[in-house]
């Protein structure tokens, strides 16, 4: 798999100055916040929009598959008959019908990548590939835009969550300039709980990955009722310190519902409802204990 | 009530004074001018007796010595006072009504100013004025083409001038001028040069020019004197001292300090301004460069201290802003819809030795502007390779604050493009961007700026065989309708024969325009500050100085790539409908023909995103508008050459265009300068640099670019880092000019709806700054509706 679901240029929130990110369609992860649902699954699928539909049934019209009904004057598609012809996207006079996920040939996706390189020189930025889960996808695909990168002398972030066969992180590494590293919750049970794995390889891997000479940012979304508390903050100090792992950066990143409204369009439920960012003096608070603890270049915010 | 902005309580009371007094006419120039033709016409030469008028205006004039100035002289008779030019445009009476009860850019009149109009200025000036002249020697084609907005005229109400000081400007005297002037006359062979009395007349304008001047500022040390006399205060009675004893140096003689330097400048901007009523008023160019080395003088005398000098600076500021841009109506009025008069100032750049350009003084004008926030001068900085990396961020730090100053221009680009149009290099070096972006050599080129043309609207005339439905005229050549050209080159032929058509109506009309100016209404002062006027015995306006352009400025770039592309790309490549589809479609407004706006409106590959599809489209279509204009001889003896932007005069070229196969809907504004047609651009700013950098900027005089941010995105030290790099990767492309707005779209909205609230908000127009309360609704939504960039 190898779908990418949007080319987010000028992005500056994903690693150093100005980048290009990737966004990559699939995750073995099902954050209950993830703000990108449109990137969990790994097949391409049509997305629209029922708020702004007017219901005029072009969609239905346009479909030689007869996948797209009309119920209650709105479209509903059979995501098991659908075909993914994107011929409804076409039709759609109001615009809201739309393709996620798109494949890109290694020369084409360098070649859009390389469009930005004026700016990354001169900000000390490059491309990140993010996603969803990028060390999931087709790996000699990955390998092989990575490579090119590198031999165009672009800069490369991983943005990973780490809960990937070790290997693969291996095989990029030479390739790769820092890796965004995902560290969200310390205690397994709610890693489970709220993550649907516990987190003995994503930690296990990190430790790794360190010690084979990765730069890596550690980032942590944080959210008040899973992980935003101090021990949670503590256990993952301390985790760093027992295994010697020195990030250059962390980030401790807000909780934020943004990506709720993406949910319906996918035919999908957002299970966050409840949760919540934990207010400025708490984060705060959490960005001192690390600074304390020696990590001084932790901040709020990517 | 608001903080008042100014570093001290002196500049806060000049400051609050400029900004809330209304704007005026003043009808005493025209009424002093209209006595004194009256009684002397015919009996001088015409350059004599323009000189004479300027020196009896300043003879006469009434004077204003504000409580608390420490720079002095005022256009007219006080603070946002507005003398009239009746010789070029004669106001009726109706104008006068007009200008004062519209409520934007209104100038207030009396029921005594309109009397005195009627009775005195009106019968006298009918059919003498120059708008007269002009519009009675245009062809019919060029009536037909003005009124329906296919380009505008800018020396309708307006002298040429567009230029801007030169180093002489603050290291010259007026007595130094004089004696410049009577070398060359004594040099005059009349036995063997057929033009010596020409020339003589010239000079001899000229040299009363010097004395008009000379003469302000002795009547300006009388009051000092005799306000200093009367003062009870002892510190005010000691400045107004200081006052008289600059005027004993300045302006008959080279100033000596900081302050008699900006002394001097002011004027000369006031001599050049009121002897005729130049569009761009005038400019000190290169500020911080001519006022350094006094700076570092006095400073080590001990005399001046950075405080001092920014204080000056900021009565400098008031100054600007105390003169509104001369008023104007109809169409002149709505191609540039402002106050400002576009006195740009150029910071940093390179010495013409080529190093380094910026110093203390730099860094103090942009506090000033950060301090004063004023839309007048149009304050900017000029990016070198080689300019402080300090410097550019101090410049974005001010720029984000979301005003729309200071915009960036790009050194390397301005040299270049100047050498390109036949400068030496130190003259390259000298020179900048004056107005909005149009690139000149400072202090030696009359580059002059003739009016904008609309090029969506060309495109449009060859869609309908020339026939303008807007007017209901035939104004284009009859080459076929869109459906008669079977292929896209067929199409582009027929679009490239209806623009040299265009073009060339429009560049008769400028030759006439040019010549008339030249022999009636030359500028001997402006002469006298430009260079290679007094060597040549030539005025500005007749090809005197040393380099001589003019312009024609091109609108509407993304709007007719994106126009072009939408028919390659449906019509002929993809074959998505036909071209009378597309016309049936055009022709309803895209009412009821939603799946062909939406095809062109959305699906279609457009400029600004750094797809070459639409990229290539828009290089070609400026490839052809610059080689239809650029090198074409004007009548001075230089050379026509290309701008792309627009003031305010998209919004005025699109309210005369119906809707446009990008799906652009009837009457909506076109695209501004070179950015891409509103909400055409979603891939964010790089893509819009990326796209907009494929323009050949080197071969033009200035583009203008716009790119507005929310203020979360560059925020912190790391923001100006991004904007910083963004301005670098441009100008590393030849990117001419970048400007920002840093303002988030619900602000603007509610701007919008509650202007009383929103009295100090300040936005980047196009090529300058003005309050959104001053704007048009149509220009308002442009605005707010300018793609807001998104940043993940």
């Amino acid at each position: 798999m190898k779908n990418i679901t949007n080319i987010q240029k000028f992005s500056i929130h994903d690693g150093d100055g100005i980048r290009t990110s990737v966004f990559f369609k699939g995750c073995p992860l099902s954050c209950e916040w993830c703000h990108n649902p449109e990137t969990q699954r790994y097949e391409r699928e049509i997305q629209y929009d029922p708020d702004r539909c007017t219901g005029c049934g072009s969609c239905v019209r346009a479909c030689k598959s007869r996948a797209v009904t009309l119920k209650n004057g709105k479209p509903v598609t059979d995501r098991e008959v659908c075909i993914l012809c994107g011929r409804c996207e076409n039709f759609c006079p109001a615009g809201i019908r739309e393709m996620v996920g798109r494949e890109y040939t290694v020369k084409e996706l360098v070649k859009e990548l390389m469009k930005d390189q004026i700016f990354y020189e001169d900000s000390g930025g490059g491309v990140t590939f993010s996603g969803g889960e990028v060390m999931t996808m087709d790996m000699d695909y990955i390998l092989a835009a990575a490579k090119e990168l590198s031999r165009q002398g672009i800069s490369l972030t991983i943005d990973t969550c780490g809960y990937v066969p070790y290997e693969k992180l291996k095989m990029i590494l030479p390739y790769v300039d820092t890796f965004l590293y995902d560290v969200k919750v310390m205690d397994p049970d709610l890693h489970r709980k709220y993550i649907g794995t516990d987190n003995r390889l994503i930690l296990e891997n990190l430790t790794r990955l360190a010690h084979d000479g990765a730069r890596i940012y550690i980032r942590i979304p944080v959210i008040r009722e899973v992980n935003g508390n101090e021990q949670n903050m503590k256990e993952t100090i301390a985790f760093l310190k027992e295994h010697d792992i020195h990030p250059p950066q962390i980030n401790l990143l807000p909780y934020h519902d943004t990506g709720s409204g993406k949910y319906p369009k996918l035919d999908m439920e957002y299970k966050g409802t409840d949760l919540h960012a934990p207010d400025k003096e708490e984060m705060e608070a959490f960005v001192r204990l690390f600074v304390e603890a020696g990590f001084a270049n932790t901040k709020i915010g990517g | 009530m608001a903080k008042l902005r100014g570093m001290n309580e002196r500049i806060q009371k000049l400051r609050e004074l400029s900004v809330t007094t209304p704007v005026h006419i003043d009808l005493e120039r025209a009424k002093i001018e209209t006595d004194f033709y009256k009684e002397n016409d015919g009996k001088y030469s015409i350059p004599v007796m323009r000189a004479m008028v300027l020196k009896e205006y300043f003879s006469r004039k009434t004077l204003y010595l504000g409580d608390g100035e420490l720079i002095i002289g005022e256009k007219g008779r006080d603070p946002q006072a507005s003398p009239t030019f009746p010789e070029l445009c004669c106001h009726s009476v109706e104008d006068m009504t007009v200008m004062s009860e519209r409520k934007l850019v209104s100038f207030h009149t009396t029921e005594e100013d309109r009397k005195l109009q009627a009775e005195e200025i009106i019968p006298y000036w009918t059919g003498r004025s120059m708008r007269e002249k002009i519009l009675a020697r245009m062809t019919p084609e060029w009536h037909e083409c003005y009124s329906a907005g296919m380009f505008t005229e800018f020396m309708e109400q307006r002298g040429p001038g567009h230029t801007c000081g030169g180093e002489q400007v603050f290291t010259t005297g007026y007595m130094d001028y004089k004696e410049k002037i009577k070398k060359t006359m004594d040099e005059l062979d009349y036995i063997n040069d057929p033009d010596a009395v020409n020339k003589c007349e010239e000079l001899k304008a000229m040299d009363i020019s010097c004395d008009a001047v000379i003469i302000l500022g002795e009547r300006y040390h009388k009051l000092a004197l005799e306000m200093a006399e009367k003062e009870a205060d002892e510190t005010r009675k000691a400045e107004l001292r200081a006052i008289a004893a600059n005027l004993e140096v300045v302006p008959a003689h080279k100033p000596q300090t900081f302050w008699q330097a900006i002394q001097l400048y002011w004027f000369t901007h006031l001599a050049v301004t009121t002897e005729l009523n130049p569009w761009d008023a005038f400019s000190p160019g290169r500020l911080d460069q001519h006022l350094n080395p006094y700076y570092e003088r006095d400073v080590e005398a001990g005399i001046l201290d950075d405080e001092k000098a920014l204080e000056l600076l900021e009565c400098l500021w008031v100054k600007f802003y105390n003169q509104p841009a001369p008023v104007k109506v109809g169409i002149t009025l709505k191609e540039s819809a402002t106050y400002t008069d576009f006195a740009n100032i150029n910071t940093g750049g390179v010495t013409p030795d080529g190093r380094n350009g910026v110093n203390n003084v730099s860094y103090l004008i942009l506090d000033c502007m950060d301090e004063m926030k004023l839309v007048q001068p149009n304050s900017n900085v000029t990016i070198s390779k080689k300019t402080p990396a300090r410097f550019l961020k101090r410049a974005c730090e001010v720029s984000r604050e979301g005003w729309g100053q200071p915009a960036f221009y790009n050194t390397e680009a301005q040299i270049m493009e100047l050498i390109n149009a036949g400068k030496n290099l130190e003259d390259a070096r000298r020179g900048g961007s004056s107005g909005c972006v149009e690139t000149g050599a400072w202090g030696s080129e009359a580059y002059i700026l003739t009016g904008y043309l609309n090029i969506p609207k060309v495109f449009q005339l060859t869609l309908f065989d020339g026939f303008d439905q807007y007017s209901g005229k035939q104004i284009g050549l009859k080459l076929g309708y869109a459906k008669d050209f079977k292929t896209y080159g067929e199409l582009w032929e027929a679009f490239k024969k209806q623009l040299e058509h265009i073009v060339n109506i429009k560049i008769r009309g400028n030759n006439v325009i040019e010549q008339l100016y030249a022999q009636e209404m030359p500028a001997p002062c402006l002469s006298v500050v430009t260079n290679d006027c007094i060597s040549n015995a030539k005025d500005y306006n007749a090809g005197g100085a040393r380099y001589n352009t003019n312009y024609i400025q091109g609108v509407g770039i993304g709007t007719i790539t994106d126009c072009l592309a939408a028919i390659k790309y449906n019509v002929y490549d993809n074959q998505n409908f036909t071209m009378e589809e597309l016309i049936e479609a055009m022709e309803h407004d895209f009412e009821g023909y939603d799946a062909i706006y939406r095809m062109v409106h959305d699906k279609t590959p457009k400029y600004g995103n750094d797809d070459d599809y639409a990229d290539d489209i828009m290089q070609e279509v400026f490839e052809l508008y610059r080689s239809t204009i650029t090198g074409r001889p004007n009548m001075k003896g230089g050379k026509y050459g290309v701008d792309m932007l627009p003031t305010t005069c998209h919004v005025y070229f699109g309210d005369v265009i119906l809707a446009t196969a990008n799906g652009r809907k009837a009457h909506k504004p076109v695209s501004e300068g070179i950015s891409p047609e509103k909400s055409a651009d979603t891939n964010g700013p790089t893509a819009v640099i990326k796209s907009c950098a494929k323009m050949d900027h080197l071969a033009t005089a200035g583009t203008l670019l716009n790119q507005k941010f929310t203020p979360d995105v560059v925020a912190g030290e790391e923001g100006l880092d991004h904007m910083a790099s963004l301005i670098r990767s441009y100008f590393s492309m030849d990117g001419h000019h970048i400007q920002f707005n840093v303002i988030d779209k619900q602000t603007l909205i509610d701007a919008q709806n509650n202007p009383e609230e929103y009295k100090d908000l300040i936005v980047r127009v196009a090529g300058y700054s003005d309050f959104f309360r001053n704007l048009s609704k149509p220009l308002q939504d442009e605005i707010i509706e300018r793609t807001e960039q998104s940043f993940n």
